[in-house]
């Protein structure tokens, strides 16, 4: 285990203290302890800084199961490096704002913490992992404690709902994923994601690609929220705001970025990779960006509007991906989409993060986060509104922030991503920045309607739930003023991150593309002259404003006023209906009917042997080696059968019975002319002490009376009476007619030479039960041992209701 | 003599199966016992019904005895079932004392259901 090991754990380590802390240390808010380990591990992830920014990458490797190959194997690149930073960044900055905002003394704060570092563990697992083995391990770790973190507050039924729902989305793709993983491990022998990098071709030339790649989209795909499987995000927001803040905002939905940016290399550069994610990535871009607009609460309109901006960054990733697919020398052209993809992502995660925490302090402050309520908060709480407009505004798109910057690299990656002229792009390639375009004008609408439904308009303190509305606490102020001071910084100097963090990041998501020396050209700039991006940002705002301006006229459409996703509803009708057809089809099979289960057993058995049967030939019959028929055996056999065969036709008891015992003294009679002296006796005894039994019993049980059965039930059980039958006799003759055929002699001569001379006995068949085959009987006795001792409980044991033995 | 015995015995399990598939549980376990019939006279069929002599050691010659080890069996097999159906029928007779009921239909579900 080396540092780098121990800092990917620490979080776990730490939480397993936390609630010691809390119990031992109720003065001291919880959260105070855990602050240090972010910001020490922030401390240490930005000492890797130096090593990648020239290029250069770490590997720690620590067998785990070196016989699977699975190994806990962590490798810090750029990718790797800026996630790893995002997370113990934000850690940081969340935990801070949690400690102000969950001052409650009733708040579980050993539970939230305790979730909370268990995250932090996942996430700083994902991204560093080697392993695709350990890496999905992580990636569940986080789904589970990310649904802990939603149902905090567990005794809310919509908290359990919202935990719920993204347990089921986010687990069902990490499994398809685990299935997309294995399908890699057939096709190259190896789990380690820089061996398979190096052993591509085995992957691109299999049979298994495409499977290998739609399962492991669909994991990176649900996990991030992308189109229809967004719904989780919208009811995630149950969580308390630092959680949404930190996983739902910058983390743990941009881990399906990661999962896509990190697979790059073995998937990407044809034209099924491109199309799915790009296509993917516009549909989320755009679907979220309408739905967020009718929105009415502050936190829902949050969450979509994430949706659409993760939508954005996998289309870049998408569009990016086209580079591998050009061996000319001309092919770092085509990284601008891969430039605008790590660009947004830090940018992102800045303003949502602060938008959030802003969102949040609105909320604690007034109560109440309906937009409908809200309105005229600038007055009373400057300073949140100073943090939200410039949020609002890195969001919308607007210069100077890093958001515009973002927003024209996007645009400039889409028009170049039409004009590729491969995979079809020259017929449908002009819908990209259509779309595009369309999408960040929905944008801007709900970017506007965000600010200026809460912070501008009417005053409305008796719609709210608090008496005074005043300016939050400075503690909760500080963790989004440092988010919105890095988007002002990140828009004013945007080449501080280039050469340390993206162009890093950039080489791990395409690694190859480079000649030695050389660099990608990341020249990010606030003006680019007068061509088409900066058109479409001004036709942007001017249609926005326009939009914005005349919302009290297209506000009164129906589809404005409700807010509910169609998605939602396909999800929970599909949930109820899973959850009633397996009941419908549950009771209709078990009916707590023996007869049926019985049924059940005979139609199974007896088509799997027909089948097998028919299918290998199996039928014989053998007309030698067959025993003559004695004239006096016809006697006996006819009388067994009538005496059969008159059973079920019997309606009295005592005749029933000694029927059937007449039939076992025709069985005792029939061992007697195949020479077997013991059974007889045997079989006479039995027999009689059986009859009696019945006696005894049937005297006591009611009168037997005429079957009352439906035809259609008679039938049934006639059918599956006599296929059982039939069964029987048929594998018979066959085997009996197999076994004379391979001509295997019977162990007879064994018992019979060597009972005398072994055993000292001369019945055979005695010498057999207590001498060669003497655990048999043993064991016979215990039966009988057991069924007395049962016979007796079943008889003397009364116990009343509720008894204990 | 073998095909013979051995139609007889598919004859039996007819008859069981049908039995088994009734409502009353005295027919059922009436069943079980011409199910243990037809297992019992299947084996001994299947060892081979050659006419020889009883199993017994005497002067005969060795040759012509009867397969002595299916005999074995079935004498464990007799035992075995006598002991189930013993217990079946106490534990049938324990049923209908305490649910005042012999009917399969009847005798279905819990009460906490």
């Amino acid at each position: 285990m080396t540092l780098l090991h121990w800092a990917t754990i620490s979080p776990f380590l730490l939480a397993i203290f936390i609630p010691l802390l809390y119990k031992y240390f109720r003065k001291i808010h919880t959260g105070w302890f855990v602050l240090i380990l972010p910001l020490v591990l922030f401390i240490y992830y930005f000492n890797y800084l130096p090593v990648t920014r020239d290029g250069g990458t770490v590997t720690e490797h620590v067998p785990w199961v070196p016989s699977l190959g699975i190994n806990f194997d962590l490798y810090v690149d750029g990718l790797s490096l800026l996630f790893a930073l995002l997370i113990t960044g934000i850690g940081v900055l969340v935990v801070l704002y949690s400690i102000y905002y969950l001052a409650d003394k009733k708040e579980k704060l050993n539970n939230f913490y305790v979730y909370l570092l268990l995250f932090m563990g996942a996430m700083l697992g994902v991204v560093l992992s080697d392993n695709l083995i350990v890496l999905y391990v992580f990636w569940e770790a986080t789904s589970i404690s990310s649904a802990l973190l939603i149902s905090y507050w567990f005794h809310r039924e919509k908290s359990v709902y919202g935990a719920q729902k993204s347990m089921f989305i986010t687990v069902f793709g990490g499994l398809s994923m685990l299935g997309g993983f294995s399908l890699i491990y057939v096709m190259t022998g190896t789990f380690s994601i820089r061996e398979i990098i190096a052993n591509v071709d085995l992957v691109t030339a299999s049979s298994l690609f495409i499977p290998a790649m739609l399962f492991v989209l669909l994991g990176a795909f649900t996990k991030s929220a992308q189109f229809p499987f967004h719904i989780w995000l919208p009811d995630a927001m149950e969580a308390p705001t630092p959680v949404s803040a930190y996983l739902h905002s910058a983390t743990m939905v941009k881990a399906g970025i990661y999962l896509v940016a990190r697979v790059t290399p073995i998937f990407g550069g044809g034209a099924t990779w491109f199309w799915i994610i790009t296509l993917a990535g516009l549909t989320t871009l755009i679907w979220g960006s309408v739905q967020a607009v009718r929105q009415k609460d502050l936190k829902s309109i949050l969450a979509f509007s994430t949706v659409s901006q993760l939508g954005m960054i996998m289309s870049l990733l998408g569009a990016g991906s086209a580079a591998y697919y050009f061996n000319d020398g001309d092919n770092l052209l085509y990284t601008t989409a891969i430039l605008a993809a790590v660009f947004h992502l830090i940018n992102h995660a800045t303003f949502k993060g602060s938008l959030f925490m802003a969102a949040g302090i609105v909320d604690h402050q007034t109560g109440t986060r309906d937009i409908r309520k809200l309105g005229g908060l600038m007055t009373f709480m400057p300073i949140t509104a100073t943090i939200s407009l410039f949020g609002l505004a890195a969001m919308a798109g607007i210069p100077p922030l890093n958001g515009f910057l973002s927003k024209e690299l996007f645009f400039t990656g889409m028009v170049q991503a039409s004009q590729y002229g491969i995979f079809n792009l020259d017929t449908w390639g002009m819908f990209l920045p259509i779309i595009a375009w369309i999408a960040s004008i929905f944008t801007f609408l709900y970017c506007a309607i965000l600010f200026f439904k809460t912070f501008r308009g009417k005053f409305q303190l008796e719609k709210l739930n608090v008496n005074k509305v005043r300016e939050a606490p400075f503690g909760m102020l500080i963790s989004p003023i440092v988010l919105i001071t890095l988007v002002i910084v990140f828009g004013l100097f945007p080449h501080i991150l280039a050469y340390s963090i993206i162009e890093p990041a950039m080489q791990s998501i395409l690694p190859g593309i480079l000649s030695a020396g050389e660099r990608f050209e990341v020249y990010i700039t606030h003006w680019h002259g007068f061509n088409l991006e900066l058109w479409m940002t001004i036709g942007v705002f001017l249609i926005g404003i326009l939009l914005y301006r005349t919302m009290s006229k297209w506000s009164k459409f129906g589809f404005y006023q409700t807010e509910q996703d169609i998605f939602n509803y396909v999800y929970d009708q599909g949930y109820d209906g899973l959850i009633k057809g397996s009941q419908v089809i549950t009771r209709a099979q078990i009916t707590g009917r023996l007869r049926d289960y019985f049924v059940y057993m005979c139609v199974f058995m007896v088509l799997l042997i027909f089948y097998t049967m028919f299918k290998y030939d199996g039928f014989m019959l053998s007309t030698d080696n067959l025993s003559p028929v004695e004239p006096y055996m016809w006697l006996v056999l006819i009388a067994f059968v009538a005496s059969i065969v008159a059973v079920p036709f019997i309606n009295n008891r005592m005749t029933a019975i000694i029927v059937t015992g007449a039939a076992g003294y025709l069985v005792a009679i029939m061992f007697t002319i195949f020479r077997a002296p013991d059974l007889a006796l045997t079989q006479l005894l039995i027999e009689t002490v059986s009859v009696i039994l019945f006696m005894l019993v049937f005297v006591h049980l009611p009168k037997l009376k005429k079957e009352k059965i439906k035809s259609s039930t008679k039938i049934v059980n006639l059918i599956v009476s006599i296929s059982v039958g039939a069964m029987i006799t048929l594998v018979s003759i066959s085997a009996f007619a197999f076994g004379s055929e391979t001509g295997f002699s019977s162990i007879r001569e064994y018992f019979i030479e060597n009972s005398k001379v072994l055993a000292g006995g001369y019945n055979i068949v005695n010498v057999i039960l207590v001498d060669f085959r003497g655990l048999d009987t043993m064991l016979e006795i215990l039966v009988l041992a057991i069924a007395a001792l049962g016979v007796i409980s079943f008889i003397k044991l009364r116990l009343k209701e509720g008894e204990d033995v | 003599m073998e095909t013979l015995m051995i139609i007889l015995t598919g004859v039996l399990v007819t008859i069981a199966t049908y039995l088994v598939l009734s409502k009353s549980v005295i027919r059922v376990i009436l069943g079980t016992a011409v199910y243990s019939h037809a297992a019992h006279l299947l084996i001994i069929t299947m060892g081979g019904l050659k006419t020889g002599n009883v199993p017994i050691l005497g002067d005969e010659d060795i040759s012509t005895f009867v397969d002595p080890l299916p005999q074995a069996l079935i004498l464990t097999s007799i035992v075995i079932s006598f002991a189930v159906t013993a217990l079946v029928l106490v534990l049938a007779y324990r049923a209908y004392q305490t649910l005042g009921t012999d009917n399969m239909e009847e005798l279905r579900g819990s009460k906490y259901e």
